[in-house]
């Protein structure tokens, strides 16, 4: 995993240029294609991205009808249910990278042969070598680069003028006191709470891997468990906290720009220990022919250099192309340079996590159910 | 329940007491549901009372919300798919219930108290068991995910319904008619269509409505046997609710009410007419 | 109707006796009755009852283990679990072969999923081996390669345990760039007669490739167990060397003398599953495979009610484990309070609409039947709006000065917000059957009771309480059965601790796919709800159960 040299090409290679010039669309025909599709992903602001991004474009092409469902969250369970039940009603998913990984070792997603199917850059760089260090298994289309990192309310009175400065100011009820959203999901929650618990950031997974760490990270939790509302999508924090039902809460970082900068909530962001991973696509198994051809062929049309780099217009996440940064630069509406809000800016990477792929794969079922368990006590 | 003359100042107090109670558990029941409707109005996006809409200003009003309804594809198909499913289903319910709830009225069936316990029980069975269930059952048969595997499901939790409003109504039902018809020459269909439809009609449409309504506000069966493209209004709502509460969802709401509130005058007019017909004049 | 007039004694019209005409035609009305019932019965049967049955099924199936593991469920009948020992070698082995497949075929993270309900960490137990089966036992196959590289082509293991006619096709194929129906792999019947453990390993190692990867077996070596079970199959039966024909004899008495100089390494199955994790060293992980082989198990019924099944029998869970009953309990004690609140809200309207003239009575029932009709999710949209910090209910609290701006009242996401939602959801049901028992009191029971000296809370309580007390049976129950089976409402405005079991049941189906202990939960709730059930209509009797 060489997340970290890719974020800092990201973060070079994001000097503004100016959009590039709109791509003749000569799209290749597509034989024996179905002519609708379901795409499922995570609503809200980042589903809305891709829509003005490439799927509006590409239904506008080719005629094709597609479906959105909002399941991403539940990205597994929803394809391991449809593969049991026989029924794949899903014709693409967004996963982020530890689902990828999962769902590629369940059998539950396509292997897929990347330069074959994925659009080569445009100076004729094959896919595999432009996206790089993001191709993490062999299932797995990436998108984008994303943190999930945390926001606060800039108006709160209790607070007295203090605003949070570091991530363990969520553990801390005295200083800031209110309701918090988390998610309703142990990764990343866990490891927060071990931070905050004083273990350095390479025992983390050392830690975690045994019960007694579990039992450790849930204790910590347990000081804020009444102050918490739990998320389980994506949109939900920005919403409480526009809503002024939470005080603080975590999210991806793309969701708290549209609020604070599309929707002038007052609220801010805190750039400490946020947690990295990639966003992509994964195809299920199970698919018939003309489905499966039609979803390889929006693949190549979705993630060119072009239309990722016109995603990263719409909400500020880093494309997952080397040849797509330099192309990224002004919000498609508002005019803004996008780079001071995105997750591979050096100025907001004082610290940081990378998702831990192998180990959330591994461990994800024993310390689900003690994250469950302990959550309805 | 008035006051008689002779009351004391005590219970003068109580009676005036307990109406004021009472008022407060009506207010109770259905100020939720009336809340909605102005707060639907709202030029803004939020879920409480703007200042503008308190001083009555029209600023502070809008139909925005209900355009975003009427417009937007994530509520029309929601809302077409539900218009989809729920006659479909509402129809074999009320094909099937009928028939067998003028069987069950017959003198002598076999087994009724069995009959009718499976019959009823849809409506018992907690909905997440009936929901994991057919999940489970409708997976081996290749109907879960599908259109026809939503509309089986609705129907089957509409019978109970069915069942309960036709067999009241036969219960009144004055035997001598059907052997008068008969009698005179008629023969068990043209009895059945001339005489017996007639006046079982109030209950089946009833039952109807009450299958229909099951059907179009339920959630929990279409959540775990319905396709992403199968979504219905109230599934929409759900997520809705769970996810991004947006304020078309009081327009949406509002709207549904507005349905109820034909339905219950539809159905109070049946009530009459069916006891009318019967020969129980309304008190 | 088409009624006999029977106008003798003993004859009927048409001259049988009346007694057998009579019969006939109740027979005639029965069979006529049933005709009208078969075609709802069977179609409710079919598309509800059947479902039910499958839920119960599913909450003690239990095939994974002996479909994946079957060698190893085998190998593990003779292994006394209460030993305390490991078991041997052959085990071991038994379970790399069956890891090979499932590796191959991706069941081994489903297995993991499935054992790690019983034994938390057997997912990342079988994940971790997983990826290191295919290494264990490549010194066997490295020492075959060293003896004679062509134990490194493909063909040459294609070639001596496939059946020539299946060769030639297979090469075909391949040539063909697999465009048509690959031809499925037949062993040669020599091999399969004198290599026995070559045969069955290559054949398992065939079929996978040509199944689940679509590939040839003609393009990658095969797995280690093969060259082991090679060099075992010579070494028990040296003359199997020469059973191949001329061609063949030299490379295979190469591995005879090897063998039997023992230049080649003897496979050691239990040092690399020990290596590849120690806990498979211990007898724990084989004990739950052993305990959970069987095709039917209680295990799920176990973990609903906090317990599990060891070695040595049933325990109860580690503390941390044990949620479900006291998921049942507060399901239970939720309904009851919403239960209780509807009782004490509905019993003064319900009085109330039944002693006013009919004509208000009616037009105030409009108020408690217009939420009976109205979307279940309409009215939770409605609590969810105005039970929010920053919604109606609480802005009115610091509009009256009753609470300060920053201390806003917490009604959502919590029990508080389950009971008033439920409360007001189900309160209908409380008030129409207990109107419909207090319509039928006669008001001059109160009056007599009173012109008799009572009191008029004595003349309640003694007189007019007792004899609506069926109407607060009914009610009670009703509320009750369809309190403790919500989900809907639970799950949007109770938060963590407000949800209750049907919640749980949907986590299970929707989220972390544990079915069978969905089913088992569910089961445990269907039992509850019929009883109670039987109890309603024992007392109020199911046809009696009126809608508005």
């Amino acid at each position: 995993m060489t997340l970290k040299s890719l974020l800092s090409a990201t973060a070079l290679a994001m000097l503004p240029l100016g959009a590039g010039a709109a791509f003749a669309e000569d799209l290749p025909p597509c034989d024996n294609c179905s002519d609708s599709m379901v795409l499922m992903s995570w609503g809200g602001a980042y589903q809305a991205s891709q829509v003005a991004a490439y799927a509006e474009p590409y239904a506008k092409l080719t005629g094709v009808k597609i479906t959105w469902d909002e399941g991403s969250n539940e990205a597994i369970a929803k394809m391991r249910a449809a593969s049991e039940a026989g029924n794949m009603t899903y014709s693409l998913v967004d996963v982020e990278g530890p689902d990828s990984q999962r769902a590629c070792d369940e059998g539950l997603a396509e292997e897929i042969d990347f330069d074959k199917v994925l659009a080569a850059a445009p100076d004729g760089t094959p896919a595999s070598k432009d996206f790089g260090a993001a191709m993490i298994n062999e299932c797995f289309v990436p998108q984008i680069v994303f943190s999930t990192t945390f926001g606060y309310r800039t108006d709160v009175k209790e607070w007295n003028g203090k605003v949070p400065e570091d991530l363990c100011a969520i553990f801390d009820l005295q200083t800031f006191p209110g309701m918090r959203a988390l998610e309703k999901r142990p990764k990343k929650n866990l490891e927060w709470a071990l931070l905050c618990d004083g273990v350095s950031k390479d025992e983390l997974y050392t830690v975690l891997s045994t019960k007694e760490g579990v039992d450790r990270a849930l204790a910590k939790l347990d000081t804020i468990k009444d102050h918490v509302v739990w998320w389980s999508a994506g949109a939900e924090t920005p919403q409480l906290l526009a809503d002024g039902e939470v005080v603080m809460g975590s999210t991806y970082n793309g969701r708290l720009f549209s609020a604070i900068v599309e929707q002038k909530q007052p609220i801010a962001m805190l750039w400490d220990w946020e947690v990295f991973d990639f966003d992509g696509w994964v195809v299920p198994k199970g698919l018939d022919e003309a489905q499966k051809n039609r979803v390889m062929h929006f693949l190549n049309f979705a993630t060119d250099t072009q239309r990722l780099a016109d995603q990263a217009k719409y909400i500020s996440y880093g494309p997952a192309r080397a040849s797509s940064q330099p192309l990224v630069s002004k919000h498609a509406t508002l005019g803004i340079e996008m780079a001071p809000f995105m997750p591979t800016n050096p100025a907001n990477q004082k610290n940081y996590l990378v998702n831990n792929i192998e180990w959330w794969a591994d461990n994800q079922d024993a310390v689900e159910v003690a994250f469950q368990n302990w959550l309805s006590k | 329940m008035s006051l008689p003359v002779y009351a004391t100042a005590g219970q003068r107090l109580w009676h005036y007491a307990f109406r004021v109670i009472c008022g407060l558990i009506f207010f109770f029941l259905i100020a939720p549901i009336i809340i909605i409707i102005p707060l639907s109005f709202n030029a803004q996006d939020f879920f409480t009372f703007s200042p503008e809409m308190l001083r009555l200003d029209p600023a502070g009003y809008s139909l925005k919300h209900y355009h975003d309804f009427f417009t937007n594809p994530d509520w029309q198909l929601p809302l077409w798919n539900s218009l989809a499913i729920a006659p479909v289903a509402t129809l074999i319910a009320v094909s099937l219930g009928t028939l067998a709830a003028i069987g069950l009225s017959q003198s002598h069936v076999p087994f009724k108290g069995t009959i009718m316990a499976i019959l009823i029980s849809p409506m018992i069975v907690p909905l997440i068991i009936s929901a994991a269930g057919m999940y489970f059952f409708y997976s081996r048969v290749g109907l879960q995910g599908t259109y026809w595997g939503v509309v089986l499901a609705h129907a089957v939790l509409g019978i109970p319904f069915v069942i309960i409003t036709v067999t009241a109504t036969l219960v009144g039902f004055d035997r001598s008619l059907t052997r008068a018809a008969a009698s005179l020459g008629a023969g068990p269909v043209r009895t059945f269509f001339m005489v017996q439809m007639p006046l079982i009609m109030p209950g089946v449409v009833a039952g109807a409505l009450f299958a229909f309504i099951t059907s179009f506000d339920e959630v929990v069966v279409v959540l775990f046997l319905g396709a992403p493209g199968d979504k219905t209004l109230p599934w929409q709502m759900f997520t809705g609710l769970r996810e991004q509460i947006s304020p078309t969802i009081l327009a949406a709401a509002t709207v549904l009410v507005s349905i109820s509130v034909v339905l219950l005058v539809t159905l109070e007019v049946l009530r009459r007419r069916s006891e009318r017909l019967r020969g129980m004049s309304p008190t | 109707m088409t009624d006999q007039t029977a106008n003798g004694p003993m004859l009927a019209a048409d001259g049988t006796p009346l007694k057998q005409s009579l019969n006939r035609a109740l027979r005639r009305q029965k069979l006529r009755a049933f005709l009208l019932i078969a075609p709802l019965l069977i179609f409710v049967l079919v598309t509800f009852i059947a479902p039910i049955g499958d839920m119960l099924f599913r909450s003690v199936q239990n095939d994974i283990v002996a479909d994946t593991l079957p060698r190893t469920v085998a190998a593990l009948s003779k292994w006394n679990a209460e030993s305390g020992a490991p078991p041997e070698e052959p085990v071991y082995r038994a379970l790399a072969s069956d890891l090979l497949i499932a590796v191959a075929e991706k069941t081994h993270t489903q297995l993991g999923t499935r054992l790690n309900y019983e034994d938390s960490g057997f997912s990342s137990l079988l994940r971790g081996t997983g990826r290191d089966v295919d290494d264990m036992g490549e010194d066997v196959t490295k020492a075959l390669v060293a003896i004679d590289p062509i134990w490194d082509e493909p063909t040459t293991w294609t070639n001596l345990l496939g059946e020539p006619a299946w060769v030639s096709a297979q090469a075909d194929w391949d040539k063909a760039g697999g465009k048509t129906a690959e031809p499925p792999f037949v062993l040669s019947p020599v091999a399969q007669q004198n290599l026995p453990l070559t045969s069955a390993a290559f054949a398992d190692f065939a079929r996978v490739m040509q199944t689940v990867k679509n590939d040839s077996p003609t393009e990658k070596r095969p797995w280690n167990t093969v060259a082991i079970g090679l060099t075992e199959d010579l070494k028990a039966n040296p003359a199997a060397a020469g059973a191949f024909g001329t061609e063949w004899q030299p490379a295979l008495s190469a591995i005879v003398a090897a063998a039997q100089m023992g230049t080649i390494p003897a496979a050691n199955f239990t040092a690399a599953f020990t290596e590849s994790d120690k806990a498979w060293a211990t007898p724990q992980p084989w004990s739950i495979i052993k305990i959970f082989s069987p095709r039917f198990t209680s295990g799920y019924f176990l973990n609903a009610v906090d317990l599990k099944m060891t070695a040595d029998g049933i325990a109860p869970r580690a503390d941390s484990e044990r949620v479900y009953i006291m998921l049942f309990l507060r399901t239970m004690i939720l309904s009851l309070a919403i239960t209780g609140t509807c009782i004490l809200l509905g019993y003064p309207v319900a009085w109330l609409l039944a002693n006013l003239p009919p004509r208000t009575a009616n037009l105030l029932m409009i108020l408690v039947l217009l939420p009976f009709w109205t979307s279940l999710l309409v009215r939770t949209s409605a609590w969810k709006v105005l039970l929010q910090q920053q919604g109606v209910i609480n802005d009115l609290l610091v509009w009256a000065g009753l609470v300060a701006d920053e201390n806003r009242l917490v009604l959502i996401n919590n029990q508080t917000g389950t009971i008033i939602a439920m409360t007001h959801i189900l309160l209908p049901f409380m008030i129409l059957p207990l109107y419909s028992v207090m319509k039928t009191i006669p008001p001059s029971y109160l009056r007599a009771a009173k012109s008799l000296g009572a009191t008029d809370w004595t003349a309640f309580w003694r007189v007019y309480f007792p004899q609506s007390i069926p109407g607060i049976g009914a009610g009670s129950i009703l509320v009750f059965i369809l309190a403790i089976g919500y989900y809907i409402t639970p799950e949007l405005v109770g938060g963590a601790k407000g949800v209750f079991i049907s919640n749980r049941i949907a986590y299970h189906i929707g989220t972390s796919l544990n079915w069978g202990l969905a089913a088992a939960l569910g089961s445990l709730l269907l039992i509850v709800v019929l009883v109670l059930y039987w109890v309603y209509d024992r007392i109020v009797g199911i046809d009696n159960v009126k809608l508005g």
